[in-house]
């Protein structure tokens, strides 16, 4: 593949050639297209592509270019959605057995605002099995591979997501993230990722894990592109009662004048054990790097942090359990064949029909809810996340950002951690934190281990200053663009 | 929970209406014991006058306005629906004789 193809240019300078006559949409549509067909039967981060629909839309994009009408700086730009986002008339198996043959009756709100730009929505990518996980393993439809090191996994649960643009299937793709999914896959795979604050993007059309948690959010090869395609799908929407009312500023626009340094948190609880010497060195580099620019770095306390793993799988799980109730064998595409009563239906279609990480977090929900542990697991777990949600309170009094890793080792390599829960979930363990405290958090790469796998650096943000956070993480990420280093394929 | 008193896998397998086959109940009840092992440290926690947080932030009293919209219809509904007749959802019997 020659360098010069439009498929390892940024979202920002597809948009500039889009304007300037250089491409069309559908010759970009096209080159995306042969990249997946050239790539995904090793990345395999798509799980459908519908090429005819992905044309169409470019072609639409092409003739409203040529009658002089642009309907935003991504019109024109393919999108690639999570397998759990809503588009209408495409499928939606969330990678479970469970929803094989389900088709969207109606699109997800961001895949409105996305059609109103005018991106060419296309692709739907693989992830863990309704989004529990952290390596993409647990898809009904196998996993998908980390595209540096097609060895290892490309973390999760939206590793499609992640993988598709590294491997530069996609300038663009939407994740969700409910302890991680998005920030971790993206460190993992060497690209951009965020989490925006909850409320910011509408969850409405998102097929739910864990909804007071969970969170649409961009990625890219730079916190430019991850601005813009951010600005795009923001904002209050009346279809999701916990959307917030919040005005949003041209995020992209904004990069262009940068605050005055300011003060990053370095908290010594994520600084601990458990870290790769790696993971460490490049975040080092990192804090280097910002004190260069002018920033003050200053060690804080988040001391509630080592609850943040037993609280988010009490509070996530509960209500997975609860929101997956609706997989009933009664209105989604599958049902047991050997049903013959109702509780059967529910029973036995749940059995055939989810994998063991979904069947393992269900059961722990209804668990945790139950008569007689309610009080112990679920009331307790929501009293904890309150003392974690007023540590990051206490520290945003004193600094603009934290800094962290965002996971604590490298890609690792397929069936390291699946065996074992618990060690996956410590592969969140820097990240879930966030969740709990409702902040937006974003991964940008940081350079890469001598074996050439990806390392990711965090930053989290105050609440709803989603800007703050964008230019911070540019401040850092316009020097280095280690996102835009293509792996091999 | 601890060791002397173990998960309850049939019990928590019915109430999530999850069949499980001889092996899952293995894996499971080992695996989930680990877990809520692992889940004793909030056991040990002091929060006696702490507040619990369903939401980072909570929003109250959403209401839509109280126009009708158009919703799907029952051809569109039950597009996805394993097995329907006439508008319907077909379910096994569900009143005992």
């Amino acid at each position: 593949m020659s360098p010069d193809s439009p498929i390892f240019k940024t979202a920002t300078e597809l948009s500039a050639d889009l304007t300037a006559g250089k491409i069309s949409s559908v010759e970009l549509t096209r080159a995306m297209i042969e990249r997946v067909e050239t790539v995904d039967e090793k990345v395999h981060a798509f799980l459908h592509l519908d090429q005819e629909d992905a044309l169409a839309q470019a072609k639409a994009s092409d003739e409203r270019r040529s009658k002089g009408e642009c309907l935003s700086p991504l019109d024109g730009i393919p999108v690639g959605l999570k397998d759990v986002i809503s588009v209408k008339d495409q499928p939606l198996t969330a990678a479970s057995k469970i929803l094989e043959n389900y088709r969207s009756p109606y699109d997800a709100t961001v895949t409105v605002k996305l059609k109103e730009a005018g991106a060419v929505v296309a692709g739907r990518l693989n992830l863990d099995e309704f989004a529990m996980g952290s390596s993409t393993e647990n898809s009904a439809y196998g996993p998908t591979r980390n595209p540096w090191d097609l060895e290892r996994v490309p973390g999760g649960s939206s590793g499609g997501s992640s993988a598709a643009v590294a491997a530069r299937e996609v300038p663009l793709s939407l994740g969700s993230d409910t302890g991680g999914s998005i920030r971790q896959p993206a460190s993992l795979c060497g690209v951009v990722g965020m989490k925006p604050t909850y409320g910011m993007v509408s969850r409405y059309g998102l097929a739910a894990f864990a909804s007071s948690l969970d969170q649409i959010g961009p990625f890219s090869t730079t916190v430019e592109d991850a601005a813009l395609l951010l600005e795009t799908i923001s904002g209050h929407d009346p279809l999701d009662s916990t959307s917030f009312p919040k005005d949003i500023p041209s995020y992209s626009g904004e990069l262009k004048n940068p605050a005055q340094p300011g003060v990053i948190g370095l908290p010594k609880e994520f600084f601990g054990p458990g870290m790769d010497d790696e993971v460490r060195a490049k975040v080092d580099q990192t804090i280097e790097h910002y004190r260069s620019l002018g920033y003050q770095t200053k060690e804080v306390s988040l001391p509630s942090t080592d609850l943040s793993i037993p609280v988010y799988y009490v509070i996530a799980t509960a209500e997975a359990s609860s929101n997956l109730a609706r997989y009933d064998g009664i209105r989604y595409t599958s049902r047991s064949e050997r049903a013959q009563n109702a509780i059967d239906v529910y029973a036995k279609s749940r059995g055939e029909g989810f994998g063991s990480e979904v069947k393992r977090r269900c059961l722990l929900g209804a668990y945790g809810l139950s008569s007689g542990y309610y009080d112990a697991y679920y009331l307790r777990a929501q009293k904890a996340r309150t003392l974690i949600r007023q540590d990051f309170e206490r520290v945003f009094k004193e600094v603009d950002a934290v800094l962290t890793p965002t996971a604590p080792t490298p890609a690792f390599k397929f069936g390291e951690k699946s065996e074992d829960p618990i060690s996956m979930y410590l592969s969140d363990i820097y990240t879930i934190s966030t969740n709990l405290a409702g902040l937006p958090g974003i991964s940008v790469p940081c350079g890469f281990t001598q074996s050439g796998l990806p390392v990711g650096m965090q930053l989290i943000g105050q609440a709803f200053e989603e800007s703050k956070l964008l230019n911070i993480a540019h401040a850092y990420d316009r020097d280095h663009l280690y996102g835009r280093q293509a792996p091999n394929l | 929970m601890s060791e002397d008193a173990p998960m309850d896998i049939d019990y928590v397998a019915n109430l999530a209406r999850i069949e499980l086959s001889d092996e899952e109940k293995t894996t499971y009840q080992r695996q989930l014991g680990d877990v809520l092992k692992y889940f004793e440290k909030l056991q040990e926690l002091e929060v006696d006058g702490v507040e619990p947080t369903a939401h980072a932030f909570p929003r109250h009293n959403v209401w839509d306005k109280d126009e009708s919209k158009q919703g799907f219809s029952a051809t569109e509904a039950l597009k996805n629906a394993p097995q329907s007749r006439q508008d319907q959802v077909v379910v096994p019997k569900v009143i005992e004789e």
